[in-house]
């Protein structure tokens, strides 16, 4: 089988520690909560580290605090299945529950959390194969090489964004509590990334997520819808995160990030302007979701053909817009 | 069994004898087995797709401390293959390599990190030839140099072999025909899957090699070893470790095994090897894929008057099954339908990709698919019922077929009335997307023929009884589908036991009788009626003595052998008794098929002494805006024949099903820039449960009169018909024809494109490419009335002077 490689393993005392130990191991230390991402990198090889600086014994970083009239602070080792099942949440914000609840399969959503889920490594299919396979076909940029394989006159990587959480907590305008050695921030959600393949997250390797806050539900209603071959285990090839409300039976602050479609979670902002103010019939949402997903470009990269992906990618917006004016309507009273 | 011939316990759906350990995690695999100073070996591949090995050089492997051996291609340069006339794989490679995992150099060592890093540490200097990754490229002049060298294949380029024949006068019947339709189909290549990677651990031990392994074949596995490690078959013994399945993957013998071989007798310790994932999908010997062209004449009613069939094979970079594999994408054709004359050609290519072999149903799904959706077109076209068109032309049981192939028991009918009427599927009622689409199929219970030519049987078993009980001994290997279960109830019948009163041993070269394993669908079949034979002769030795000793007199058939008791006594002092009178007793059945074959080169590959046969509804709906499909129920009924154990071919049929489901509707085995696309099990694509729609299966029996107890195969025909039902349906419910697997959503958006743009509602192939097969060998059919068999056969060959 596939080995990992030798590793040792540090529990810090605090998230604190932990991010003044990544600061002093330097490059070879990788921060763990679930690994249900780390680990299968680590045994391929994309991921190189000699020293794991293990977050999962940190008590302070579970548990989900607030409701939803004050929002909620979910600790980022709070697992996916714990956000997909809580009952405040789910009734506050069905969108981002909805979403912990699409990650891979039950067994991962037990063990991965809510910060991981944020940081998960983008994904290409040339990248997420063993060293063997990578070094046969002559190596990407992203790990080992200096072409991206499936541009290869592209200056840059274009591996996929792949996190289901990040698009509908960026609709919510949730933020990331970080805490690094120099102490505590927070950023916008949508702060959090880069559209880069490789250096993905904005934030620097030593600071460690603590925790996502989610606002206070005041009439806003999510949905998350995702595309996949299966009904379980993969990851995202399409997925809109849409958050909006619905004030007198028009539309107001509209907000649609898309999955699967970039290196980043790519947000739609045209198109949520050109919802607000308006009824949400059919054709509107159509014409937005249509506005939305024209920046899509997806490569042959990922499951599936990518002239299918791309059609695909309006659809699933469609549908994350009208089930979220669905609970809007549900919501009113 | 009572003297009145009801059965006890043949026909319960009892647990399985192992169902216990297999669902505990105690039943040990090959991978579970440690021994003391065990070594782990890694093996070395290929990189690139062609290329010649200009040198390797071990020199810094060699030095890493706890590396204990390196082996490379000179150390083992004998050729072998699974089939006698394709013997063109090395173990490990020396002089070129063929498909990236192509195996060139392996390392034992104390562990496996310290194996992977003396695998780094060798040096491979190649010089890359063009790669040939395609049917297309495969039939062109190769830009370098054949991908074998012709000498051995004695084919020109990168062709491995041709098939090319004509039954009956098939011109003439395209001249009858009031109807003649061409089609095309292609058919993708796709991998077993099966859960346990394989894995194989060796000893050797006082000049003798012991071989662990999870293999299906154990006898063939012995064949090999003994070939390329010249070493004489008593001096090798090759042991079945407990199976996490093979659905034909483990059918071959295979590098690992002769190179943990070789490493046990180099260092003197114990030697394992497990392949990791991404080594299994080169290992694969799975699904060819497959271009068919079909043509068909058929009557205004229906009834075909010709059909003559072309397919080309990509068999990937080595032979393995392929010689067979060849024939079964149009033998079979002919058991299921009476087509009264028969024209089939068909070629196997050479690429550079991992090596296609014997999948669930071994080149029969490809034809298939192509049968069934030809004639689901035809009858559209001529305004008929699919169902009906098929019925007209479905084979009537005890019959020989055009191409010579004789059909004994046949419930093709009962099952077709089982599946329409439970799915109702006449009357379906009509929503947008939704549609249903019916298939039927055939397959043999067991190739007639071995894979080396021998008179031998093919199975054998033997029983010994002492005073402690029965135990049976046979080499058929328990891959998951029951057949030690199998075992377990013909005997426990005959001797009126339960089948866990029967103490198994199996699959050990040493301690067991040769059955030719489990492939082709031949171990119920074939090792049930070896089975049979040793019990029936057991079962009247205990008569005997317990007859002698309670001084029973008269007919020794009104014993009653049932419910653990031998006439008046307990089956416990039943051996008591013939033991004292016998001594331990030891009794022993074989098996081997009646002469079945017709009388020209070639006809071994088809006949089988049974052919199972399958009928199934598939109900789905497909999104015409997404392309997405959901498969709703399958209603699928099974001429078993008999069925031995109910709930174990219930097993079957469904797990038939759901490999049917990932071959039409997404695994594919495919390549880009040389290599594998995705070997992974993350990426390349199988369903999961949740894919999975309600299964209703029924099972006809038809009581082979051959068959143990009537019995029939039940591993593999359950596949085919449901791939082509899903397509069909796929048309009843968007109108449109995929005509290649599998149906992804992009398939389907292309194909309403194309309709929507005023153009043919399909997606597929689009051409056939020119393939010289040759001059076809001309085979006069037979009587269609003609049963004879065995020596009367042969004497009727002989005096016809064929």
């Amino acid at each position: 089988m596939l080995r990992l490689p030798r590793l040792r393993y540090l529990k810090p005392a605090s998230a604190a520690a932990a991010a003044a130990a990544v600061a002093e191991v330097g490059p070879r230390a990788v921060l763990v909560a679930g690994g249900t991402d780390l680990l299968p990198k680590l045994k391929r090889r994309q991921i190189e580290a000699d020293t794991l600086i293990g977050l999962a014994h940190l008590s302070e970083l579970r548990g989900v605090r607030g409701d939803a009239r004050s929002g909620f602070e979910l600790g980022a080792l709070v697992t996916l299945t714990e956000a997909a099942e809580h009952p405040a949440l789910v009734e506050g914000h069905p969108g981002y529950a909805e979403a912990a609840g699409l990650v891979s399969s039950p067994a991962l959503r037990n063990a991965g959390t809510v910060g991981g889920n944020l940081c998960v490594d983008t994904r290409c299919n040339y990248y997420d194969m063993t060293y063997e396979w990578r070094r046969s076909i002559g190596f990407c940029m992203k790990k080992d090489g200096d072409v991206c394989l499936v541009a290869p006159g592209s200056p840059r990587c274009w591996a996929v964004s792949s996190t289901d959480t990040a698009p509908v907590a960026i609709a919510l305008g949730a933020t990331v509590v970080l805490v690094g050695p120099d102490g505590e921030r927070e950023l916008p959600a949508a702060e959090l990334y880069r559209d880069d393949g490789i250096q993905y997250l904005a934030k620097p390797a030593h600071e460690v997520i603590t925790a996502l806050r989610l606002p206070p539900a005041d009439g806003l209603a999510s949905a998350y819808v995702k595309l996949r071959r299966r009904g379980s285990i993969d990851f995202p090839i399409a997925g809109a995160g849409v958050a909006l409300r619905l004030v007198d039976g028009r539309l107001e602050r509209v907000r649609i990030v898309m999955s699967g479609v970039g290196s980043h979670p790519v947000e739609a902002p045209a198109a949520g302007e050109l919802l607000a103010g308006q009824e949400p019939t059919p054709e509107a949402i159509a014409a937005a979701a249509e506005l939305a997903a024209r920046p899509a470009k997806p490569l042959d990269n990922a499951d599936l053909h990518h002239a299918w992906r791309k059609r695909m990618v309006r659809v699933v917006v469609e549908q994350a817009l009208q089930r979220a004016v669905e609970r809007a309507r549900a919501r009113r009273p | 069994m009572s003297t009145d011939g009801e059965l006890e316990v043949v026909g319960r759906p009892l647990p399985r004898v192992d169902a216990v350990a297999r669902v505990t995690g105690t039943a040990r695999y090959a991978d579970d087995l440690q021994l003391p100073r065990m070594l782990h070996a890694r093996i070395l591949r290929s990189p690139h797709p062609h290329a010649r090995i200009l040198s390797v050089d071990t020199a810094a492997a060699r030095r890493i401390p706890g590396v204990k051996a390196v082996l490379t291609g000179m150390d083992l340069p004998i050729r072998y293959g699974i089939m006698p006339v394709s013997q063109d794989e090395r173990a490990l490679e020396f002089e070129k390599v063929r498909f990236v995992g192509d195996p060139v150099a392996a390392v034992a060592a104390v562990d496996e990190e310290t194996a992977a890093a003396a695998l780094d540490a060798i040096r491979v200097s190649y010089e890359p030839l063009q790669p040939v990754m395609s049917i297309e490229e495969a039939l062109r002049d190769p830009v370098d140099e054949p991908i074998h060298d012709p000498a051995l294949t004695r084919q020109r380029g990168n062709v491995h072999r041709l098939v090319s024949y004509e039954f009956g006068d098939v011109e003439a019947g395209f001249a009858a025909a009031d109807h003649v339709r061409e089609d095309l189909f292609f058919y993708q290549g796709n991998t077993h899957l099966p859960m346990e990677q394989h894995s194989a651990l060796a000893t050797y031990e006082d000049g003798r090699l012991t071989l662990w392994s999870s293999t299906q074949v154990v006898h063939y596995v012995h064949r090999a070893l003994a070939k390329v490690l010249e070493l004489p078959m008593h001096r090798i013994r090759v042991i079945g470790a407990a199976h996490g399945g093979g659905f034909g993957g483990k059918t071959d013998p295979f590098s690992h095994e002769i190179v943990v071989a070789k490493l046990a007798m180099v260092t003197g310790r114990p030697v394992r090897c497990t392949l990791t994932r991404e080594e299994v999908f080169y290992a694969h010997r799975g699904r060819h894929p497959v271009l068919i062209w079909m043509r068909t004449g058929v009557t205004r009613e229906g009834r075909i008057t010709a059909m003559h069939v072309r397919t080309a094979l990509d068999g990937g970079a080595y032979g393995s099954y392929g010689p067979a594999t060849v024939f079964y994408t149009g033998t079979l054709q002919t058991v299921t339908y009476a087509i009264p004359a028969y024209k089939f050609e068909g070629v196997r290519l050479f690429t550079n990709k991992a090596p296609c072999g014997p999948k669930r149903g071994h080149g029969t799904p490809q034809g298939r698919f192509a049968i069934e959706l030809h004639l689901e077109k035809i009858a559209r076209e001529l305004g008929l019922d699919p169902v009906e068109l098929r019925r007209r032309n479905y084979v009537r049981p005890f019959t020989r077929a055009v191409n010579w192939l004789r059909v004994t028991s046949c419930g093709l009918e009962e099952c077709t009335e089982k599946v329409l009427q439970a799915s109702g599927y006449r009357g379906r009622p009509r929503r947008p997307g939704h549609g249903m689409g019916f298939a039927a199929s055939a397959y043999m219970s067991g190739a007639g023929t071995p894979i080396y030519w021998n008179d031998m049987p093919h199975s054998e078993v033997q029983l010994k009884l002492d005073r402690t009980g029965v135990t049976a001994y046979c080499g058929a290997m328990d891959i998951g589908q029951g057949s030690d279960t199998v075992l377990a109830t013909v005997v426990a019948e005959e001797l009126g036991l339960r089948p866990a009163d029967v103490r198994l041993v199996t699959a050990d070269t040493d301690a067991t009788p040769v059955d030719l394993g489990s492939y082709s669908s031949r171990v119920t079949f074939m090792a049930g009626n070896a089975a049979l034979e040793a019990a029936r002769r057991m079962r009247r030795l205990l008569v005997e003595a317990v007859a002698e000793a309670t001084g029973v007199q008269g007919d020794l058939d009104e014993i009653e052998v049932r419910e653990g008791r031998v006439g008046e006594v307990s089956f416990e002092q039943a051996c008591q008794l013939a033991t004292t009178r016998f001594g331990a007793l030891s009794t022993s059945g074989s098996y081997r098929p009646p002469r079945i074959a017709g009388p020209f080169k070639g006809s071994g590959v088809g006949p089988s002494p049974a052919y199972s046969y399958t009928a199934c509804v598939v109900d789905l709906d497909a999104d015409a805006r997404t392309g997405l499909i959901r498969v709703n129920k399958v209603w699928i009924a099974h001429d078993v024949g008999r069925a031995i154990n109910p709930l174990a071919v219930k097993g079957q049929v469904e797990g038939s099903v759901y490999m049917a489901l990932g071959e039409a509707l997404m695994e594919e085995q495919v390549y880009r820039k040389g290599r594998h696309k995705w070997p992974s099990m993350l990426e390349y694509k199988s369903p999961t449960v949740l894919e999975m729609p309600e299964i209703e299966t029924f099972l006809v029996e038809t009581v082979d009169p051959e068959g143990p107890y009537g019995a029939k195969e039940a591993g593999q025909g359950p596949l085919l018909p449901v791939i082509p039902a899903i397509n069909a349906a796929v048309f009843d419910a968007l109108g449109i024809w995929i005509d290649e697997t599998p149906i992804t959503p992009e398939k389907v958006l292309r194909a309403l494109d194309a309709r929507a743009r005023g153009q043919e509602a399909r997606y597929g192939p689009r051409r056939f490419p020119d393939v010289d097969y040759g001059a076809p060998i001309r085979v006069d059919p037979p009587d269609p009335h003609d049963l004879r068999v065995g020596e009367e056969l042969e004497r009727a060959f002989a005096a016809a002077g064929r």
